[in-house]
């Protein structure tokens, strides 16, 4: 079978149940990752989530030992799971600690508790590969993932974790977004704000430990930040965004898990993360709210119409125009003609844009409290934001005031 | 075990003499660091009152709210709230933050920010209604922001979001509204639809705390002051406390006589 044959086999769940109960846990693992990390995003808290992933290393080396001493061989999942959320809890408040009792911030915190327990981790894993039942052991593979041999119950277990993660989250999705937009008006409400920032690292922690096996240590950070980052160009809302972050991360772990099991040499973790990386790409260019192309677009079309009302209100007080954008785009339209006088229709739309520019003057004396004043744009004809009553009006006060000038003349 | 037995005793006496004032504060001292921003403030607001806290730059009135909230700790003194700690008082009081303090960027809409007010009584796990929208509608109809519910808070100007500010607080239909410089860097019409609202509330039997930093208007808007420099240097009705010698002694050198002259001060 082909790479590509077993790929779509895989995708579809028909590779085997052992590789479809692996795609369904990292689906999980990536859905609880996006929806947990979406707020870690909006804390501005990555990088403490970095702090925790790195600080589970040494947990993993010391169960495996202490499960070697028992007399176990030392590989079984829970027990470096529980072995690694212990170590990386003891770094996530060590970050904490030091951040609230010394005057040190919490970059500093972090940069010292990241390295100083990995360092500890990789010294560990040194000492197991000289221990004579270590040298199978395979730990290195937390570093970067792997799902080859990886048991059903393991799988079964990562998937169970991360929908329960997933469902947490959505459960302290309000208190939660409080912290993140406004914590000292989330104090003042009740909210306790130092758990839930605990609870969100909590479950930063939860991620990280079911994370281990699939995607490692050191590139986990990546699926808790990159799929909130895609979804933030999609949508100005926090629970939209939240769901597609699951989304994202759910599709970004599913289809990782099932490229790097079509072909065994390519890292489970990296892959995983590669594929969150084109969605973020996918989003970034073309999503049609912050999306970049549609931004340029948009951008541009509001300088072509800045351009256009100059030129307008140019050719209304008959003066000449030099800009070069604003002549080819009134000679578009058919405003003007090639020696730069107006057309017809160009002194029709000219008579207009002036008449909406002395109504919203008007209207800006007459009713600075408005809303439709402070809506506007300063391009938007005043018909489309005001009621035809409000429109007379203001030409009647625009009439009287022309009528008190001339008498003054 | 004396100490805390001291601090009982000193709450009950404190309860005794504010069993109905919105905010009571005895010896109220924060810290940040080791250099106190607010000392030793004691204070009083009365039930429907207006009042402002000013003091220059750096002299604790943000701080001077904060602490007494609990936003920020204490390092000593108490706290009362209509003669109750503040966690047993929470939901009969509002805090409107400076809106420097948030991300604007954060993605939420107006409305959003506004249903914010409505966590508390909406609860951890059901789902919003109607209602809850109408009420959040109304909240937006009073600080005249009901045609931007839909907007993105990154797109409004530095009034709007004061405004929305200001919605989300009267969501909480508090009877004690703490408000932290409402018109710090806000246009006129945002100004006009803060007082607006504010003397509202005042009409309405509630009572109001501002951080204030414009002198001109105070006589205006308000009818109490509070003013500290780090300490307290006077609290009162306007008539009685706004007088340029308080101001002299708040300001230090920093107020110059002329601006004081200008106030027009009894």
């Amino acid at each position: 079978m082909s790479f590509i044959d077993y790929f779509i086999s895989a995708l579809f769940l028909q590779a085997g149940y052992n590789s479809a109960l692996v795609a369904v846990g990292a689906g999980l693992l990536g859905l609880s990752a996006g929806s947990a990390g979406a707020f870690i995003f909006l804390r501005k808290r990555a990088l403490v989530s970095d702090a925790i992933s790195h600080a589970t290393l040494p947990g993993v080396g010391l169960a495996f030992i202490i499960m070697v001493a028992f007399g176990s061989d030392g590989r079984w999942l829970p027990g470096l799971i529980l072995g690694s959320a212990i170590s990386s809890a003891i770094g996530l408040l060590m970050v904490e600690w030091i951040t609230r009792k010394t005057r040190l911030t919490e970059d500093a915190a972090i940069g010292a508790v990241l390295s100083v327990f990995f360092g500890l981790g990789i010294v560990l894993l040194t000492v197991i590969q000289s221990m004579s039942s270590g040298r199978q052991a395979g730990l290195e593979n937390f570093l970067l993932g792997s799902t080859a041999g990886m048991l059903i119950s393991e799988a079964t277990t990562i998937a169970i974790a991360g929908a329960l993660a997933a469902a947490f989250v959505f459960l302290l999705r309000r208190p939660m977004t409080l912290v993140a937009f406004d914590p000292e008006y989330a104090a003042t409400t009740g909210v306790n704000v130092r758990n839930i920032d605990l609870a969100m690292m909590g479950l930063a922690l939860i991620v990280t430990v079911i994370g281990l096996k699939i995607v490692g240590l050191i590139l986990i950070v990546a699926l808790l930040i990159i799929p909130p980052v895609a979804a933030r160009f999609w949508t100005n809302q926090v629970g939209k965004m939240i769901g597609i972050a699951a989304l994202v991360g759910g599709l970004s772990g599913y289809i990782g898990a099932v490229l790097s099991a079509a072909e065994a040499s390519l890292p489970t973790g990296p892959i995983i993360v590669l594929v969150a990386f084109g969605f973020f790409l996918i989003s970034a260019l073309f999503s049609p709210l912050r999306g970049g192309l549609a931004s340029a677009l948009r951008h541009q079309r509001f300088q072509r119409r800045v351009h256009r009302r100059q030129g307008l209100l140019s050719l209304a007080r008959r003066e000449p125009i030099y800009d070069g954008l604003t002549i080819r785009i009134l000679r578009r339209a058919g405003m003007i003609r090639a020696d730069g006088v107006a057309t017809a229709r160009g002194r029709i739309a000219a008579e207009k844009a002036a008449r909406d520019e002395a109504r919203w003057a008007m209207a800006r004396r007459m009713l600075p409290d408005d809303s439709a004043i402070e809506r506007y744009d300063g391009l938007t004809p005043i018909e489309r934001m005001m009621t035809p009553d409000q429109i007379a009006e203001i030409d009647r006060m625009i009439q009287s005031a022309q009528n008190t000038a001339g008498a003054k003349a | 075990m004396s100490s805390a037995k001291l601090v009982a005793e000193s709450g009950k006496i404190l309860d005794a003499a504010s069993k109905d004032a919105p905010l009571t504060v005895r010896g109220l001292t924060v810290s940040y660091g080791n250099k106190p921003a607010v000392f030793s403030i004691d204070a009083s607001i009365p039930v429907g009152s207006m009042t402002a806290i000013i003091g220059p730059n750096g002299a604790g009135k943000s701080t001077f709210l904060k602490g007494a909230l609990g936003v920020v700790p204490r390092l000593s003194g108490e706290v009362r709230i209509f003669g109750k700690l503040f966690e047993d008082a929470r939901d009969r009081v509002a805090y409107v933050p400076q809106r420097a303090s948030v991300d604007w960027d954060f993605p939420a809409r107006v409305i959003d920010v506004v249903l914010m007010g409505l966590y508390g009584s909406v609860g951890l796990f059901r789902l919003w209604r109607a209602r809850h929208r109408e009420q959040a509608m109304e909240c937006l109809e009073r600080v005249g922001m009901a045609d931007f519910a839909e907007r993105q808070i990154g797109q409004l100007s530095g009034g709007q979001q004061q405004r929305v500010f200001l919605a989300r607080a009267l969501a909480q239909n508090a009877e004690f509204y703490l408000l932290d410089e409402p018109f710090a860097g806000v246009d006129a019409a945002t100004e006009r639809a803060i007082v607006s609202v504010l003397k509202e509330l005042k009409t309405e039997g509630r009572t109001v705390v501002c951080v204030h930093h414009d002198l001109s208007t105070v006589a205006e808007y308000f009818d109490r002051v509070l003013l500290i420099n780090v300490r307290r240097i006077a609290e009162g009705p306007v008539e009685t406390t706004f007088t340029a010698e308080n101001l002299q002694e708040t300001y230090g050198g920093r107020l110059a006589a002329t601006h004081i002259d200008e106030l027009h001060l009894a």
